[in-house]
């Protein structure tokens, strides 16, 4: 049989060392569609079902109701939704900040471009809360002096963007200069700290907002905002933020 | 008995590849071998298809299909290695709930041989992406994040070497410089190594002390960045190396439709590919090995 003189040949080859390389001749590359007209594998269909179930159970349940639907477009220097999230913010970390250091929250500051999606009207599920916050990032409050609050301040006059704000107040001229800025009804005091609650993306930089460098420290509450939205949404019944005074320009 | 004799000669031949570390087959003159590389990058945690409203990608992705791919390619030729470029996680409510568990366990499921680790695979902190290891019955290689000082020391190796039908693959990983991407509180000590320095060291150890016959490079770095030429990527890579066969790149989430095809330090061809993002596309790249003696001056021919 021809097998017996591949042994021999082999062991020969092997006694002897023979080298033998091996080389590459020919590559073929090309990429494969991921379709519909491939069929699914049962096994891995079913192993992911429980997971599926469990996720679309928990969020698709109502936690509140929106009376109307809610964009970050629909307003100019203030929108609702931007409102109601910062105002949610506030509501939710000054607690919990409270009581970790004494202190209250002074400010707080979100992006426009943050805000992912429109509130629907209609009910409101944590579904809701992961397509307004799909980022993973958390509350974090910066310290920061009065003139520092300054730079926050030219910062938000320049964009013009309805940066979403809560019990900071700002009112610009018809030439974006400013006329007046408070905290909290008050005046800002160049030499007192404010503690301002932000996410860890913009503290980081994000959004070109480079005035959080000169922050004298940072505490982290670890809190992710998509969860305090849903916490928001669950303590509340309805939903309808307004657009109002809190940041506006006088024509 | 035509069966029998067959069987017999199989056996035989198998023993004395194992016997002699050289193929038998390699004696008969002209015996191919087909190494196929299937690969995936930034899948995000797109495990469920797009639904067939999505603006951009309606009715393509999903495991469950890729998965009944996979398995007829394997059937077709069981040499095969299939392997990710990174960015596993984040992207679906699945990463939120369940941290990159499910992940994990489907890419188990589907076989995975190894992974590179991507600048969102530290969402969760390092801590995070440790917790699910267990889920996760392939290796992660990396070869330019030292970990050494974290929590990941000893789980993750610089590279992998896989034997298919008497070929040695060497697969190394390389990931993106996490500094002012991942914040520091996430990844930690983890630290970035240049990568073209580490791979110049990779490689030769790939290729001169452990004679591998096909040398992969699993990157996260990014494809190319027009706009900051500087910046390291898959291109830039290229070229500045040797020995890399392959490169299969992530990060940018760049749909190739082939696999580039750069020169190296040598002016040796090196293919460079990558599959977009979410599981739209898996990438077959097909390398054909023969044992002939006399060797061809001008390297593989390359069909893309």
């Amino acid at each position: 049989m021809n097998y017996k003189y591949f042994i021999l040949g082999g062991l020969i080859c092997f006694l002897s060392s023979c080298k033998q390389e091996i080389h590459l001749t020919k590559i073929e590359g090309k990429r494969i569609e991921i379709n519909d007209a491939l069929s699914s594998d049962k096994a891995v269909e079913e192993y992911i079902k429980p997971y599926r179930k469990h996720i679309d159970n928990d969020l698709d349940s109502v936690l509140a109701y929106s009376t109307d639907t809610y964009s970050k477009t629909n307003g100019n220097l203030n929108t609702a939704i931007g409102n109601f999230m910062a105002d949610a913010v506030f509501e939710l970390s000054n607690p919990v900040f409270k009581s970790r250091t004494g202190n209250d929250i002074d400010m707080v500051l979100l992006n426009h471009g943050g805000i992912r999606s429109i509130l629907s009207k209609g009910n409101i599920t944590s579904r809701t809360a992961y397509e307004i916050m799909p980022f993973n990032n958390s509350v974090v409050v910066a310290e920061l002096k009065g003139n520092y609050i300054k730079d926050l301040i030219s910062y938000l006059q320049n964009s013009k963007r309805a940066h979403p704000i809560s019990k900071l107040n700002i009112k610009l001229d018809s030439n974006f200069e400013l006329i007046e800025a408070t905290i909290n009804k008050e005046s800002i005091d160049v030499n007192r700290t404010y503690y301002v609650a932000t996410n860890d993306y913009l503290y980081n930089g994000g959004g070109g907002m480079t005035f959080f460098k000169k922050s004298d420290s940072l505490y982290d509450l670890g809190y992710r905002i998509r969860n305090l939205l849903i916490d928001y949404f669950k303590k509340v019944d309805t939903l309808s933020p307004v657009i109002d005074d809190r940041f506006i320009q006088i024509k | 008995m035509k069966r029998r004799n067959f069987i017999q000669q199989t056996a035989a031949t198998t023993a004395l590849v194992t016997l002699g570390g050289l193929g038998l087959q390699s004696f008969t003159a002209s015996k191919t071998k087909k190494i196929t590389i299937l690969h995936t990058n930034d899948v995000h945690s797109h495990i469920d298809p797009f639904g067939p409203n999505d603006a951009r990608n309606a009715n393509k992705g999903g495991v469950a299909r890729r998965a009944s791919l996979i398995e007829s390619i394997r059937n077709e030729n069981p040499n095969t290695l299939l392997l990710d470029a990174g960015d596993i996680f984040q992207g679906t409510p699945y990463f939120n709930y369940y941290g990159g568990e499910l992940e994990f366990k489907l890419m188990s499921m589907l076989k995975y041989d190894a992974a590179t680790i991507g600048n969102h695979d530290f969402d969760n902190g390092i801590d995070g992406l440790f917790a699910q290891l267990p889920h996760a019955k392939f290796e992660f290689v990396s070869a330019n994040y030292d970990f050494s000082n974290t929590i990941m020391d000893t789980h993750v190796k610089p590279y992998k070497i896989f034997n298919k039908n008497g070929i040695k693959i060497g697969v190394f990983g390389l990931g993106i410089e996490l500094e002012g991407l991942v914040l520091k509180k996430l990844f930690k000590e983890t630290k970035y190594i240049d990568p073209i320095e580490i791979s110049q060291d990779i490689t030769r150890v790939l290729k001169e002390d452990k004679n591998c016959d096909l040398i992969i490079c699993l990157s996260h770095l990014g494809y190319h960045y027009r706009n900051e030429p500087e910046i390291i990527s898959d291109l830039k890579l290229a070229k500045a190396t040797k020995n890399i066969d392959l490169i299969i790149g992530g990060h940018t989430h760049t749909f190739l439709p082939k696999p580039t095809i750069e020169k190296n330090i040598e002016n040796k061809n090196v293919l460079v590919n990558q599959v977009g993002c979410y599981g739209l596309y898996l990438g077959k790249i097909d390398f054909y090995f023969d044992s002939k003696k006399n060797k061809t001056a001008e390297g593989a021919s390359i069909i893309v």
